[in-house]
């Protein structure tokens, strides 16, 4: 136990992949793309939240979720409201028969603003709802499903069932939710006007920030005792559960960790894309996700972020040259990531281009080394199992 | 909800709508049919089993086609042709996709779910090239049409009861391929206890690809039906998807009796919700609760008693 309990957040080599990225997405990227493009990579990588949580939760946990997409929906709507209640003030919706409340509220003849949508009026709570609604949602579905000793393609089928419920209940309920439409037309947070392009840019380096944030606080999770029970349940569960762990809690606390992420990339979509829609949520969207992971690789979190980014790029790009082979390409992409490389670009890097990579660089390494004095290796007493 | 209805008109309301569900069951029967073979027999989530369905009814729409161009004195009979070519496509696509990708990915169910996910895609974007993105429709011989009046108020349609019956010769058929047939005895006994039937000399890859083709098959036939009460496009299969697994889910798998029956709760319930709600609700309803009862029952109505 004591060797693993003092290891570093970050090994060198993970720590290199990190400062490539973050160069990449910090400096590369806005300096070489025009606002346009660049507003699309922030969209791109508000979908590599909903892939690290997954890595969590499917790649180190072994629990396939394809109902993502209700966890980055309700993290869309919760920033949607507010920003919504915001651009419908009585003075901007003043030609109304209801001023003050929703455009499609008052199209639908509602007189006054749902309940539940009240807590939206304040950006503080709506911050907290981003992340507690979806966070809740999870637990609770986690808490059912789990303790019943619900798995493997019951839970998935479950999760699928659940992104139909809620699509259907959006869409169904017009006049509380803008319904097929979504909530469209945000204009300002605060005041400040999100749709400029110098917004754009902003709201870009936000969601970079976010997006590092959150692989660091995966990586501080996989690192952890935690980490290792997840891939210890995922390989011989009965086993951990034999050794006196509850099995049930880190299940559930890893689904609900990556409903709290996706939900996080939901508001960074509403944020830069300007609307959120039922189209986010439903069983088709919530399986692409699944793919955003699976290419960049399901045991890596930088892969995440390079499978979403990867994937939309392709998307776009394919949906505007050709459309209609967008579709084979996806659906060739989901059978070659189970079928021929099932560790994703990322397990691709490590057989093929890592060791040419360390072969050029061990020299550096080496050179490096000789300058810096040498540590004294770590002696480390732990504290214990719990 | 019953205010304003006589007791009359709600009788008539619950036997139309009863029959409404009737209908539904048998498609859904139909569908999860195949599925619950292919998940019982092999554990194998088909998410690709629309599209199979969809072949069916495409196969359905071509041999309608074939009729009225070629052999119009025959168009009466084209549906009993079109129901055996439907099964025939089916189960060779069928037969192809488990030689090709499942045999694999047996050890591994979700990679399973998420490849036929990717080849439902496939498929989907080859019937769209094909067909066209716009839904296809059969012309129904003369006889198919119209309904029979039981009452003044009550009237059934004769599509439905032609869809109905089909649903009990199938379901009967592979009762009696299932439970009745030496090659039913093998597929049961591998299902039981694999290696012990390979060790007595079952050729199991066989007895696999054979299910996954008969499944499939089954899904041809149901896409054959399908034509009967609605019309086919490139994405018509996605839309029963989820309904049909959450039938399989819901009646535990590997269970014949458990899919027929949850089947029959399902559709009743969504229909007759269906006429005192709007669609989407009683649809979010009827999935709730099934949801629910899932929570409580992970293993589903019916379980197989195997010892493992």
């Amino acid at each position: 136990m004591s060797n693993f309990s003092k290891q570093k957040l970050l090994s060198p080599a993970e720590l290199c992949g990190f400062i490539v990225l973050a160069l990449l997405l910090f400096v590369v990227l806005p300096l070489s793309l025009d606002d346009f493009r660049l507003n699309l990579v922030g969209k791109y990588l508000s979908y590599s939240f909903v892939a690290m949580g997954l890595v969590l939760c499917w790649g180190y946990g072994g629990i396939l979720s394809l109902g993502q997409g209700v966890f980055f929906g309700i993290g869309g709507y919760c920033m949607a409201m507010f920003l919504k209640l915001e651009a419908s003030s009585p003075e901007n919706t003043a030609i109304q028969s209801t001023p003050g409340i929703p455009d499609f509220m008052d199209w639908n003849q509602l007189t006054e603003l749902p309940w539940f949508w009240e807590p939206f009026n304040s950006l503080g709570l709506s911050l907290i709802a981003v992340v507690l609604i979806p966070g809740l949602f999870a637990f609770l579905i986690g808490l059912a499903m789990f303790k019943r000793r619900v798995g493997g393609v019951y839970f998935a089928i479950i999760t699928q069932a659940v992104a139909a419920i809620l699509t259907i209940l959006i869409v169904g309920s017009q006049g509380m939710t803008g319904g097929i439409n979504g909530i469209t037309d945000l204009r300002t947070m605060l005041g400040w006007d999100i749709r400029t392009d110098e917004a754009k840019v902003i709201l870009y380096f936000v969601c970079v920030t976010f997006v590092f944030l959150c692989l660091l606080l995966c990586q501080f999770v996989l690192r952890s005792k935690l980490g290792r029970l997840l891939v210890a349940v995922r390989d011989t569960e009965e086993r951990v559960r034999f050794s006196g762990y509850n099995v049930d809690n880190f299940k559930i606390f890893v689904f609900t960790f990556a409903a709290m992420l996706s939900a996080i990339g939901g508001a960074m979509f509403t944020l830069q894309v300007g609307f959120m829609s039922p189209s986010f949520v439903g069983i088709v969207p919530s399986i692409e996700m699944v793919i955003f992971c699976a290419v960049g690789g399901r045991l890596s979190l930088l892969g995440a972020v390079y499978g979403a980014l990867a994937v939309n790029f392709a998307k776009t790009t394919l949906s505007e040259a050709i459309p209609e082979l967008w579709l084979f390409a996806l659906g060739a992409m989901f059978i070659a990531v189970v079928s021929i490389f099932p560790n994703g670009l990322m397990g691709l890097y490590t057989a093929y281009i890592a060791p040419v990579v360390n072969r050029t660089l061990k020299p550096v390494f080496a050179a490096v080394k000789q300058k810096l004095p040498s540590k004294q290796p770590v002696s480390e007493s732990t504290t214990g199992a719990e | 909800m019953f205010d304003g209805y006589t007791a009359s008109e709600l009788m008539a309301i619950f036997a139309m709508q009863g029959f409404a569900g009737l209908i539904l069951f048998s498609v859904l029967v139909l569908m999860a049919l195949g599925l619950a073979i292919i998940f019982g027999q092999m554990g194998v989530i088909n998410m690709a089993h629309g599209e199979f369905m969809i072949l069916g009814a495409y196969v359905t729409y071509l041999t309608s086609i074939f009729f009225e161009n070629y052999l119009p004195g025959l168009s009466s009979i084209y549906f009993f042709v079109a129901i055996v070519l439907a099964f025939i496509a089916a189960a060779s696509l069928g037969a192809f996709v488990e030689w090709a990708l499942i045999r694999r990915l047996y050890k591994r169910p979700l990679d399973t779910l998420l490849a036929t996910w990717g080849l439902s895609l496939i498929l989907q974007q080859t019937y769209r090239s094909v067909f066209g993105g716009r839904e296809k429709g059969v012309s129904l011989p003369d006889w198919m049409m119209g309904s029979i009046p039981v009452t003044d108020i009550i009237e059934i349609p004769i599509n439905g009861i032609i869809v109905m019956v089909l649903t009990l010769i199938i379901t009967l058929a592979v009762y009696f391929v299932m439970q009745r047939s030496q090659w039913g005895a093998k597929v049961r006994a591998v299902v039981q206890n694999r290696p012990m039937a390979a060790a007595v000399g079952i050729n199991t890859s066989i007895v696999d690809r054979m299910t996954f083709a008969l499944g499939c098959g089954i899904a041809g036939i149901a896409g054959s039906a399908f034509t009967m009460i609605g019309s086919t496009g490139p994405t018509s299969g996605q839309l029963y998807i989820v309904d049909t697994f959450m039938v399989v889910v819901f009646g535990g798998a590997a269970n014949l009796m458990g899919t027929i029956a949850s089947a029959f709760t399902i559709s009743q319930a969504q229909t007759i919700l269906e006429f005192f709600m709007s669609g989407s609700i009683a649809k979010v309803l009827t999935l709730g609760m099934v949801v629910g009862i899932l929570m409580l029952r992970p293993q589903g109505l019916f379980v197989l008693k195997i010892r493992r």
